[in-house]
């Protein structure tokens, strides 16, 4: 029921508008029930009774009836529409704002798959509920009650006696409601797995023709297109079920009225004009009487999808900021770690760690795959919050400062590249929407990923990401390096980011960054000793320990893990000493 | 400065095409005697229905105001039985139509499935995934209204207007006449009203889906908006798509509330102008009051078919434009297929020849030109060259992922054109720069290279290549489960799952490409160690950058604009001092400089 509340908080931002709706719905319903009384006027008094007087002005009536109700529905419809979709845009918004102040971590554990049904079917749902339950339930409750009474009015016995179905269609009607819900929920579901497959199977191609695998494919995909013909077919039967029964039993109530109503009137009890309004107020009686199982479906779709959307508005972000957070202009770029530990989902990350890096300075990051150095550097932006011990940046604690003001001045290389559907230049600028063209080249020069946006048919315009032209590991990261330098940061952070691009480019891309590097504190994480081999301060981690740091000389003289690692690398060097030829 | 880029490009409709429906159609013809059935039963369905009007009317007229209570008995159960036959038929009707049309529609996806399998590359390369997708998935799924439903309803939508005329017609025919004269009008309202409502919801459904693609895109990549602190510009975007939903659903929902009210003043027209001429009529005594009574019935009996084909017509038009995709797709000619006399590969020993080789998507932008060479059984070949050369281009012909343009690739003096591409592929192995894993588990990804190897034999591949070390710290070892994209993996980690499966597929022919890029340098010195004993008695053809690698192949090729410029051993192109020992040089440079 608190699901409910909190999604009529929303309807009653708009109850001016929800207000005239439902009043202009009680006159609507009015007048209904007013149309089959003139009926039996018409039939009785008119007709049979001879006043024909009477004809026009109740031909007038009816005629008015039905302009007012065209009207009236016209207007009631479209201000709980318009009461729905304002609700719907309201909560949409405030979603999406909730989401971005989201951290890291509940990124890693919801999947975007999960996160847009979330947005789109379950916000669906709760609009459902605005538009339809919450009108289609006030207006069948009307209807029932207006229409018990004015039948019970017109003759309670016939009244009973048609009437003494209804208990019946109710409880197919909610029946009906129960069972197709899982069955559709299940038709869902493997149109979900369906699409997996057949994704997989596209995005995979290379593989699936490599080891020849097509009929294993074809197999897979046809259990899983058969399971989905199997739920849709089930699906149908239900409806097949219960469908033609309500109707049946809708029907019923017709013929009792024919047969109990029929006797009546030839016994000269009641009047044939009451049996023909009796008809005319069945169907009104009938509809919500029918409707009831898609009511209760619609309000308890509504609270499932209401408590998915719910549960995320009420997700706090595990990065806050605090009420009054530390914001500076000057901005040097001191970064320190002190005794900081890291753990993730009770995971121990990280133990103990020391890292002094006033600004201007290099410090590069070695370590095995998942030693932890990707931790290190998210500790800086608070994209994670420490465990133990304290992140500084220029003296203060990352906790204290104001978020986007600390994150403002870090550039980040992730490891994973993503780039937006956007043009090549779009996305660059996206590291700093201010920037000229000319920045943006420059950047790009820097990143190597000049020459090769060139040679794309529309240069700088092409447009990349998801949707655009397909670029090469190495391409995508040459431009999300030139997103990190467009932004003039005074922390820049670069976090595996050339693995796949080629030694000669990686070079190229070291030796200018090492100009830009200069007045910029720099954290390096790399597999190759080269790229680090220069820093002021080179960390080497193992299982979330530094086991190794200082310069690049030191470490060669510790005879340790980097100088074993050195030693593996250079063996190339070697071996080019080797051939005499060459020297 | 933040732009939105998505939109949607595909058209949401299309003009009725003979053509495609009949192809269309061609798939319900196996279910001829199924479609009968359901014809004939849709039809009975409706004359119960038309019946209800005229049951009541004589109800009225002979025995409600003739006070014959045995002929009311029976007329009352006529009712009820055509009730009940009318249930009957509606629910046997929904069960065959259902599963005919749910089998076309499993049969169209199938196919659709199946053929894609037989596309090759130049197919894949040149659309997104997404759009291919969306032929086997949503595009089938379009037509399941049409194909259940919509096209028997049509049927019998027509059949139910002829038969409601008759009724009218052959009870009176002049009061007939008049109530017919509000079906113009309806008519108009119908498909004046009906057009532009499609109009206006098509503009909803794409500024939906424009929101829902930014929506998506704006999720997976909310890491990066964080970074670097963009959250107030995407936002305001989104609001602003948000907003168009709004005002679009909204000038949608103007016109098509119209609808209703509409219907229910004219059908007040038709009501008070029964009742007017009826009256008089009534004077003359023509007719009788039920007779009234079943007309008004009748005027709302209209509406219900006439509705129906507008709809029919407007989905018929969706259905037109999801179609022309799918035989799109399906007509697409798969390039690279089994000769006719096409043989099984015999087991390869390893012998690979380009003869005289020459490729090019276009004409006047050659990839390899006249390439020539020999590769003896078992011997490793580096292939050296700036990117762009052409080296991948070489690998890609040997497993025939490509068809040459001119000349031959021969495999122990077999021209690979003339074998089954199946016998050919899976005696070969080939690793990718960008590694693919499935969703599954960490065993089932690396049984791809094997189906029938037993868990041992998987295990004992991932050793060789040094996967085994971070596969068994993992939660569930070989049973962990690894989901979109094997987004729980480093990249690092799918490489070296992509490694086992290769290896356990034992290929006579290895192809790495690149293979080893992005994995860390103390991981990729075990994967060296293991690729040794892998090479051993196979052929193989190595695109590398790491010098001791190419140092140690039997020959390394130099391709450089679209010609191998060099072939030999290491010491001979060093000899040489061709392009070769300058790229090596260039290397040696780089090494020592940094």
């Amino acid at each position: 029921m608190d699901i409910l509340k909190r999604i009529m908080g929303y309807v009653a931002r708009y109850k001016w508008k929800a207000i005239t709706a439902i009043s202009f719905l009680v006159l609507l319903i009015s007048l209904n029930l007013v149309t089959p009384y003139l009926t039996k006027i018409l039939v009785d008094d008119v007709i049979r009774g001879g006043k024909r007087n009477l004809l026009v002005p109740i031909l007038i009536a009816v005629f008015g009836c039905a302009a007012c109700r065209g009207l009236l529905s016209y207007f009631r419809s479209y201000l709980f529409e318009g009461v729905s979709q304002k609700c719907l845009y309201d909560l949409r918004n405030d979603m999406y704002t909730h989401l971005q102040g989201l951290s890291f971590s509940f990124y890693d554990d919801n999947r975007v798959g999960e996160l847009m049904s979330r947005m789109t079917g379950d916000l669906e749902g709760i609009r459902m509920f605005i538009v339809g339950g919450l009108s289609v339930l006030l207006e069948n409750a009307i209807y029932f009650i207006g229409t018990t009474i004015m039948l019970l009015y017109l003759n309670v016995e016939l009244a009973l006696v048609t009437l003494a179905i209804l208990p019946f269609i109710a409880w197919v009607a909610i029946k009906f409601n129960k069972t197709i819900r899982p069955a559709h929920s299940e038709i869902r579901e493997q149109q979900a797995n369906l699409n997996t497959t057949a994704q997989e199977n596209i995005a995979g191609v290379r593989v699936v023709r490599a080891f020849a695998r097509e009929d294993y494919e074809i197999e897979k995909f046809e259990k899983e297109n058969r399971l989905n013909q199997e739920k849709n077919v089930n699906a149908s039967f239900i409806w097949a079920k219960y469908f033609p029964l309500i109707e049946f039993l809708s029907g019923f109530c017709a013929v009792a009225l024919i047969g109990y109503g029929g006797w009546m009137v030839a016994i000269g009890r009641i009047t044939l004009g009451t049996v023909v309004a009796f008809n005319g107020y069945l169907w009104m009686l009938i509809m919500p009487v029918r409707m009831l199982g898609w009511i209760v479906n619609i309000i308890s779709h509504a609270i499932t999808s209401g408590k998915r959307v719910f549960d995320i508005l009420d997700t706090g972000s595990s990065i806050k900021e605090k009420s009054n957070p530390y914001s500076s202009d000057e901005f040097r770029g001191d970064v320190v770690f002190e005794n900081v530990s890291f753990r993730y989902k009770e995971n121990p990350i990280l133990f103990n760690i020391n890292i002094n890096a006033p600004a201007g300075k290099t410090i590069g990051i070695m370590g095995a795959t998942g030693s932890g150095k990707t931790s290190i550097i998210n500790l800086i932006g608070r994209l994670y919050d420490v465990t133990c011990g304290r992140v500084l940046v220029d003296g203060v604690d990352v906790r204290d400062w104001k978020l986007s003001a600390l994150r403002s001045q870090i550039g980040i290389v992730m490891q994973d590249t993503f780039l937006f559907s956007d043009t090549i230049e779009g996305n660059i600028l996206y590291g700093n929407p201010d920037a000229s063209r000319e920045d943006v080249i420059r950047a790009a020069k820097i990143a190597e990923a000049h020459d090769f946006i060139m040679e794309m048919p529309q240069g700088y315009d092409t447009i990349v990401g998801e949707r655009g032209v397909g670029l090469s590991g190495g391409q995508k990261q040459r431009i999300a390096i030139a997103r990190a330098i467009v932004k003039n940061p005074k922390i820049l952070i670069m976090d595996d980011c050339t693995s796949a691009v080629d030694m000669e480019t990686e070079y190229e891309i070291q030796k200018a960054l090492k100009k830009i590097m200069k007045g910029r504190t720099t954290f390096i994480i790399a597999h190759r000793v080269s790229s680090v081999k220069d820093a002021d301060e080179i960390i080497f981690l193992d299982n979330g320990r530094i086991v190794e740091r200082g310069k690049h000389e030191e470490l060669l003289a510790l005879r340790g893990r980097y100088y074993e690692l050195y030693m593996q690398q250079y063996k190339d060097l070697d071996e080019f000493q080797s051939d005499r030829q060459v020297m | 400065m933040l732009r939105q880029r998505i939109t949607d490009d595909e058209a949401l409709e299309k003009p009725f095409n003979k053509e495609q429906f009949k192809r269309l159609l061609s798939y319900m013809k196996p279910y001829k005697k199924q479609l009968a059935i359901t014809l004939v039963l849709m039809v009975i369905a409706a004359v119960c229905g038309l019946l209800g009007p005229l049951i009541l009317q004589i109800a009225i007229d002979k025995y409600m105001v003739r006070e014959k209570l045995l002929g009311l008995m029976l007329i009352t159960l006529t009712f009820l039985g055509i009730n009940l036959l009318s249930m009957v038929c509606v629910r046997s009707r929904v069960r065959i139509m259902v599963v005919v049309g749910q089998e076309v529609l499993f049969r169209l996806r199938q196919d659709l499935f199946n053929h894609i399998q037989k596309l090759s590359f130049t197919f894949y390369d040149s659309r997104p995934a997404g759009k291919i997708l969306v032929r086997i998935i949503n595009d089938v799924n379009s037509l399941s209204d049409l194909l259940t439903n919509g096209i028997i309803n049509v049927v019998t939508d027509v059949f139910t207007l002829i038969v409601a005329l008759i009724f009218m017609f052959s009870i009176h025919f002049k009061l007939a006449l008049i109530t017919l004269t509000t079906v113009p009008l309806m008519l108009l309202v119908i498909f004046l009203l009906k057009r532009t409502i499609r109009v206006r919801w098509q503009n909803v459904r794409k500024k939906v889906s424009n929101m829902n693609a930014y929506l998506h895109e704006s999720l997976a990549g909310m890491r990066v908006t964080q970074v670097f602190v963009r959250e107030p510009e995407t936002r305001d975007l989104y609001r602003q798509l948000s907003g168009d939903i709004y005002s679009t659903w909204m000038s949608a929902i103007k016109i098509n509330n119209l609808f209703w009210p509409s219907v229910e003043l004219i059908a007040a027209v038709g009501t008070v102008l029964i009742y007017w001429y009826g009256i008089r009529f009534l004077d003359q005594g023509t007719v009788t009051v039920g007779v009234l009574v079943a007309f008004t019935g009748y005027v709302w009996r209209f509406w219900h078919p006439l509705n129906n084909l507008a709809n029919f017509y407007n989905s018929l038009l969706v259905a037109m434009a999801s179609t022309e995709r799918i035989f799109e797709l399906l007509d697409e000619k798969p390039d690279i297929t089994d000769a006719e006399d096409a043989v099984e590969m015999p087991p390869i020993k390893g012998e690979v020849t380009f003869d005289n080789v020459t490729f090019y998507y276009e004409p006047e932008k050659p990839v390899l030109e006249n390439i020539n060479f020999t590769v003896k059984p078992g011997e490793t070949i580096a292939l050296v060259g700036p990117t762009g050369a052409g080296k991948t281009t070489i690998v890609n012909l040997i497993s025939r992922f490509y068809d040459t343009v001119e000349g031959r690739v021969l495999i122990d003096g077999v021209d690979i054109r003339g074998v089954v591409l199946h016998s050919l592929r899976k005696q070969m192995g080939v690793m990718l720069q960008d590694p693919f894993i499935f969703s599954g588990t960490i065993m089932d990804n690396i049984r791809y290279g094997r189906l029938d190897a037993t868990d041992e034999e998987v295990i004992e591949a991932a050793k060789v290549v040094h996967a085994h070390e971070f596969i068994k710290d993992m939660e569930d070892g070989y049973y962990t489960q690894v989901q979109e994209r094997g987004s729980r993996l480093s990249q690092g980690q799918k490489q070296l799952i992509s490694f086992a499966r290769a290896l356990l597929a034992d290929p006579k022919i290895l192809i790495l490409d690149e293979a080893t890029s992005s994995i860390d340098t103390r991981t990729e010195i075990l994967i060296q160690e293991g690729l040794k004993e892998l090479l051993k008695g196979r052929t193989s053809f190595v695109i590398a950058h790491r010098l001791s690698t190419i140092r140690n192949a039997d020959r390394i090729m130099v391709i450089d604009h679209n010609k191998i410029v060099e072939c030999g051993s290491h010491d001979e192109l060093i000899e040489k001092k061709g392009m070769y020992y300058n790229l090596y040089k260039a290397q040696y440079k780089y090494l020592k400089a940094i």
